[in-house]
């Protein structure tokens, strides 16, 4: 799996956003946000609720194409291709930015399938190299030893957290560079997030991982970067520590703080 | 205060004991006709003998010496129903997917209307629309010397049954959560592939059900099949051969029937109401199993 990400991009930046703007008909959501993405690194997205995060992070594997009237302004660049507005390959582009979503969505089929999902879309059909595929994905995940025994039964029986993680190993299996989260843990109980978020910090050797969350604490014990969002602007942005010791905007303190959120 | 009680009370008892008689009453109904059809349907069974009667070919009811043998008008039943199938499902459940998941919301608010209407026009429009168009139709293009017949009987029925097929579907289809959607568009896959791998597969216990509902109402369809499908009393050889099916069996004689001939006519009713029997029987194994997931 590394090989793919051996080539990497100018300077280590596996995303170059600037001057981005995105509207919802008439309301603009998100303002000029400039931020770069390091390669192997755990990038956190946090503010409160409606600040444009999420709708942020959709942009960066191209799934806000899904919403109507959506316009965009500016550039994000992936890998030093241009993503808006573009003509690119979505479904390469979302190949290799892979993303987990905030409630576990496991296809109704058995969990063997679900991971096999990805790469048979993408052409795979040797039965050895999907099982190895499968195998190695789940491993990653570290969910394999938990369902190693009922590859063939369905998704669905499993618990909300072993759901997650299997959604993450479906995302593996496609041998994306990038995994977008968006709020991965918010349904899930504490032992279950302990576990993703563990799960997250070992991913990032070999992938990139930009993580929307609403807790704070998260940010702070997992991410090597943090943004700051808030009404739709990128307030600060910079290495976590820094962020949450020595933010350099008063609105960042007031909601690292607790003041406001 | 106590009185007002009382009354509301009043109230509530005689609500519950009307709704009971309500609810009984269709119970009711459904045990008589179940009844009825075994008293009046049975003798002639008995008499003819069950082989004879559901495996002989000739049916000769006012004949000198005459013959019940039903098999032509059970076969043609079979055989229209799954012809009936065959083209309308296909027709319906693409339909349902374009309706449910491809089409903008304008083309949408024109086409679900029309199939709502496709639903509530009487049958007997669809055999007069078939004895005009389709029946002349079907003796030019494979130059007979009468179009009416099994062909003719499977197309009114196919796209009579389109509606049923096309709305069961469409709940199926749209009662997929969109999770399911998105995480396979995050994984790369385009929307058809989407929608035959992910969506499909999830509502299949609905679209099954659409096809039950499909052939339910397919073979008890009787007025528009009277209409186009010859109503000769043949085995259905050939898809131009003019065909009775079993409910068109029991409407075409009833009127003037007596003696043997009356009782085998109730057999006739009885025998496509066991029919009807097994396939609710599958549609509600089919709807529960649907809930259950």
């Amino acid at each position: 799996m590394s090989e793919n990400n051996a080539n990497a991009a100018a300077e280590g930046n596996i995303f170059t956003v600037s001057k981005f703007n995105l509207w919802y008909g008439d309301h603009h959501a998100l303002h000029n946000i400039n931020m770069d993405i390091k390669e192997h690194t755990i990038t956190a997205l946090i503010g409160p609720s409606g600040c444009g995060k999420s709708t942020f992070i959709r942009n960066l594997n191209r799934m806000n194409d899904l919403i109507p009237s959506t316009k965009l302004e500016g550039s994000i660049l992936y890998n030093n291709e241009e993503l808006v507005n573009s003509d690119i390959d979505v479904s390469k582009l979302r190949k290799e930015v892979g993303m987990v979503f905030q409630k576990p969505n496991p296809f109704p089929m058995s969990i063997y399938d679900n991971i096999a999902y990805g790469p048979r879309t993408h052409g795979v059909r040797n039965r050895a190299k999907l099982d190895n595929l499968v195998t190695e994905s789940l491993k990653s995940a570290a969910i394999y030893e938990e369902v190693k025994d009922r590859m063939s039964s369905s998704a669905l029986g499993l618990s909300g957290g072993q759901q997650q993680r299997l959604c993450i190993a479906r995302a593996l299996a496609v041998q994306p560079r990038v995994l977008l989260m968006d709020e991965p843990t918010s349904a899930l109980d504490p032992i279950s997030t302990g576990k993703i978020e563990e799960l997250a910090m070992q991913l990032k050797e070999k992938y990139t991982i930009v993580i929307v969350t609403h807790n704070m604490q998260q940010a702070l014990r997992i991410s090597d970067y943090t943004a700051f969002f808030l009404l739709g602007d990128l307030v600060e942005f910079g290495p976590t520590e820094k962020i949450f010791t020595k933010p350099e905007d008063k609105r960042t303190e007031d909601y690292i703080t607790g003041r406001f959120g | 205060m106590f009185e007002a009680h009382k009354k509301i009370i009043n109230t509530e008892k005689i609500a519950y004991w009307i709704f009971l008689v309500l609810g009984v009453m269709n119970v009711g109904f459904v045990l008589m006709i179940c009844v009825y059809l075994l008293i009046a349907g049975t003798p002639a069974i008995v008499k003819v003998g069950p082989i004879d009667f559901l495996f002989g070919t000739t049916w000769a009811s006012t004949a000198a010496q005459p013959k019940f043998g039903i098999l032509p008008f059970i076969l043609t039943s079979i055989y229209g129903t799954i012809g009936a199938i065959v083209i309308g499902l296909p027709l319906g459940f693409f339909s349902a997917v374009y309706l449910a998941k491809m089409a903008s919301r304008k083309v949408k608010a024109v086409i679900e209307p029309m199939v709502d209407l496709l639903a509530g026009i009487p049958s007997v429009v669809y055999g007069f629309i078939g004895m005009l168009v389709l029946v002349p139709g079907i003796r030019a293009l494979f130059g007979l010397p009468d179009g009416s017949g099994l062909l003719a009987a499977i197309i009114v029925l196919a796209i009579m049954i389109l509606p049923s097929i096309i709305k069961v579907s469409i709940t199926a289809i749209e009662a997929v959560p969109e999770e399911y959607t998105l995480g396979s568009l995050a994984l790369g896959a385009n929307k058809v592939e989407t929608i035959f791998r992910v969506v499909v597969p999830a509502a299949r216990s609905g679209i099954s059900a659409a096809v039950v509902l499909g052939v339910g109402r397919a073979i008890g369809e009787a007025m528009a099949v009277m209409m186009v499908a010859g109503n000769a009393a043949n085995m259905p050889d050939s898809l131009f051969q003019s065909v009775r099916f079993l409910t068109t069996a029991v409407a075409s004689e009833m009127s003037y029937s007596s003696g043997l001939q009356r009782e085998a006519l109730f057999s006739i009713a009885l025998v496509l109401f066991a029919f009807i029997m097994v396939i609710n029987g599958i549609l509600n194994m089919l709807l529960k199993k649907g809930i259950k997931r």
